[in-house]
């Protein structure tokens, strides 16, 4: 099976590995990012770069998860890489050097929790505006704050 | 005699401009099946003199503003309004044109008129088009019972903010 190939083969560098509903779940460093993705392009034929998105924990330390999916269309499989990301310093590695794609992508998860992502060269906004102050996504973003761009009438 | 005459001209072009509404559709969110329908032969509001969509502010006097407005489209919507010539009416289509709706949160704009003043609002999530048609009726009626000053945009009174 391609699934178990796959977590013993990247074993030693991921910290703990389990099964989600059918598709494999990778816990790594943030330092293990690059060789971890770099191998399943290569070996694994992982060719498409799903989605990058972020899970905001509030009460837990380090804060953040860092998810990244990825899709071999030559296996019919998916992966998922999480990686633990402190609100001290919320950076990781892009992938840009791997995936194109992957400039939108970290882009709006820089706008919606503010992970920087170290060697991307244009983190500009992309959903959000110029001017936007803090990450709504997060969780303590007030629910009722508006930054309008236009002043309102009266 | 001079009083009657003024009277009867603002009847006169109340009555005409009550038929000539062009609508301009900002489209911008699901309301937009129900304007379709709206749109469609089965409800027909030809019969209303409000059926010709112009697809350019400078062609229309009314904004119907169908969906939710983000803070980005904000200054879209706000640049459309100021390009209609005079005299014009906005409708706001929906429970998010009119307040934002359900969505309570950094991106929505709490109702369009927060930006450009508003003549009419429909209730609904769609709204079904038989309020919609009603609203034309409603803003109709305003509209022939308004003050219609043939005067320089300056002397107009009251100023529309
Ligand atoms: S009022 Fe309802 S149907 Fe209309 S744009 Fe908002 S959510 Fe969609």
């Amino acid at each position: 099976m391609m699934n178990e190939t796959l977590t013993t083969a990247l074993a030693p560098l991921v910290d703990r590995s389990w099964d989600s509903f059918g598709m494999p779940v990778l816990e790594l460093q943030v330092a293990q990012l690059m060789p971890v993705v770099q191998r399943l392009r290569t070996e694994f034929g992982f060719t498409l770069f799903l989605d990058v998105t972020t899970v905001d924990y509030p009460a837990r330390q380090p804060r953040f998860d860092v998810v990244y999916h990825f899709m071999s269309a030559q296996h019919r499989s998916r992966v998922r890489l999480k990686l633990q990301v402190s609100e001290e310093a919320p950076v990781v590695p892009t992938l840009t050097g791997i995936f194109g794609s992957a400039r939108y992508m970290e882009r709006e998860v820089h706008d919606m929790y503010g992970i920087r992502f170290d060697g991307n060269a244009d983190l500009r906004p992309i959903l959000l505006y110029e001017g936007f102050v803090g990450h709504p996504l997060r969780k303590d973003y007030p629910m009722e704050q508006e930054q309008p761009i236009v002043p309102y009438r009266k | 005699m001079m009083e009657y005459l003024t009277t009867r001209k603002d009847d006169l072009v109340g009555w005409v401009r009550k038929f000539s509404l062009f609508p301009y559709p900002f489209v911008t969110a699901c309301c937009g099946m129900e304007f379709m329908s709206v749109s469609s032969t089965l409800y027909d509001t030809d019969r209303f003199g409000a059926a010709l969509p112009r697809f350019t502010p400078r062609q229309s006097d009314l904004l119907m503003v169908v969906g939710t407005v983000s803070h980005k489209q904000a200054q879209v919507i706000k640049k459309i309004y100021d390009q209609m010539c005079e005299p014009k009416w906005v409708m706001a289509f929906g429970a998010c044109a009119t307040s934002g709706g359900f969505y309570r949160n950094y991106a929505v704009l709490q109702g369009v008129d927060k930006v450009i003043p508003v003549d009419i609002y429909v209730p609904g999530c769609p709204p079904r088009p038989e309020t919609v048609i009603d609203a034309i009726l409603m803003l109709q009626e305003k509209i022939a019972n308004d003050h219609h000053p043939i005067l320089p945009y300056e002397q107009q009174t009251p100023p529309r903010v």
